[in-house]
């Protein structure tokens, strides 16, 4: 595997690889803290995303190497018009890998197809974000301690949520996986998800009713709906609040569920939700970090 | 009406009436020197009607831009007179610059010197997705 650009890039197998190096991180910082030494990662982020750009920082700078880059667009050449082509072309010749998140769908895979070094796709529009799902795979094992025999509630913006729709993609593979989809009737999932599911034998209902279907939920993944994502103020204003989890609803979820979201967080989820041993949304993004730590580690080849 | 048989060529035949310009301008046979010569409406007894394509050279067309825009077409190889190959087309796996993507937030909008490359998802739908955004072409849809 040279890129990443997206979750199905990587078999079950290397997902597995990734989560025991991960594991293996969080357990042994130090043994991993001098792994890149001396070695590059450019940021090439053509739309601002503090959070997924600070993760892939923090992550190059345990690993004991370097970065450099831009986080907007305005701030790099794109703005005078460059092509990704060319713009990875030139950073293939001072940096060891790339990072790129751009606004464009497919803008990474274009780039894969012009770089000399490993790409990293951080999130291209509304279309992939793998390490999102990454990320919410560790999380997953680490706090249900499996992939198999689950029953995952999926809230929210199940339209256009892209994390949503890779995180279903990568869980259908496992054994006796169930899905739940809670969306208003404006944010179902797309039809040719709903058409793999069916294909693929997996079983899935869809329902309007959080409070229903809390009891038989072993994971809740909440999403925020994006007002980026719609072309129509007044569709987000009358959608953004139909959705919000409160301690009230989560007194019906089973002891050991697990709610997890992949933030930033409007006020889909209250925050009296916070303290609830339930939530794993914040130890979620800390295990942002360390997954993309074993990804630098695996696309860089380092051992 | 009268059109010469050809000794060393093709014969794109079984096209759906009123498409053999459409394949003419995709195969680029302006760009030809020799006879070709195409012929509408012609009566058949599977389609009721159909356009056939005749081409006096021996040249290599591309199938995969055939195969897409009609898989029923049949390439007949004519060789000093005689019908010597009958080449039954396919989907074809991939096809560029054929088909044009039009989702506006899709990367070949903007990225200049991209080509445009769809891929068959589903053969027996013969449902074509973008390669980088993944929509959907139509089917049938072309640049």
């Amino acid at each position: 595997m040279k890129n990443l650009i997206s979750i199905l890039d990587l078999s079950v197998e290397e997902i597995d690889e990734l989560i025991a190096t991960a594991d293996d991180i969080i357990a042994n910082p130090k043994k991993y803290s001098e792994k890149c030494h001396g070695q590059k990662m450019a940021t090439l982020f053509f739309e601002p995303s503090t959070r997924t750009r600070l993760s892939f920082e923090a992550a190059m700078y345990e690993l004991g190497g370097n970065v450099l880059g831009f986080s907007e667009a305005n701030s790099s050449s794109a703005s005078k018009g460059e092509s990704v082509a060319d713009t990875v072309k030139v950073v293939s010749y001072y940096a060891d890998i790339i990072t790129m998140r751009h606004p464009k769908e497919g803008a990474p895979l274009v780039a894969s197809m012009n770089a000399s070094v490993p790409i990293i796709n951080a999130g291209d529009g509304g279309h992939n974000h793998p390490t999102q799902t990454l990320t919410d795979l560790l999380t997953i094992k680490r706090e249900m301690g499996r992939f198999d025999n689950l029953t995952i509630g999926l809230c929210g913006d199940l339209k256009f949520g892209r994390t949503v729709h890779s995180l279903v993609q990568a869980m259908m593979r496992y054994n006796n996986v169930k899905f739940v989809m809670i969306s208003p009737d404006e944010l179902k999932i797309p039809e040719y998800l709903k058409q793999e599911l069916i294909d693929a034998g997996v079983e899935f209902a869809e329902t309007t009713d959080l409070e229903k279907a809390m009891p038989e939920l072993d994971i809740l993944y909440m999403t925020r709906v994006q007002r980026e994502r719609f072309f129509n103020e007044a569709d987000y204003i009358r959608l953004k609040d139909s959705y919000i989890l409160t301690s009230e609803k989560l007194a019906a979820a089973k002891p050991d569920m697990r709610v997890l979201h992949p933030l930033p967080r409007v006020n889909e989820i209250s925050l009296d939700v916070d303290d609830d041993i339930r939530a794993a949304y914040f130890r979620q993004a800390c295990n942002g970090k360390f997954i993309r730590m074993a990804l630098i580690l695996k696309l860089l080849g380092v051992e | 009406m009268h059109i010469d048989e050809i000794k060393n060529g093709l014969v794109l035949d079984h096209i759906k009436a009123g498409k053999s310009m459409k394949i003419y301008n995709y195969l680029e046979l302006d760009k030809l020197d020799c006879v070709v010569a195409i012929i509408k409406n012609v009566n058949s007894k599977k389609m009721g009607k159909k356009d056939i394509i005749k081409i006096d050279a021996e040249i290599e067309v591309d199938v995969d831009i055939l195969g897409y825009i009609d898989p029923g077409i049949t390439v007949d190889v004519i060789k000093d007179g005689k019908l010597v190959e009958k080449r039954h087309l396919e989907l074809p796996e991939k096809v560029s610059n054929v088909i044009h993507c039009k989702n506006p937030r899709c990367i070949t909008s903007t990225e200049q010197g991209l080509q445009q490359m769809f891929k068959l998802t589903d053969k027996a739908n013969g449902i074509y997705r973008c390669i980088y955004c993944e929509s959907k072409a139509k089917h049938g849809s072309l640049l």
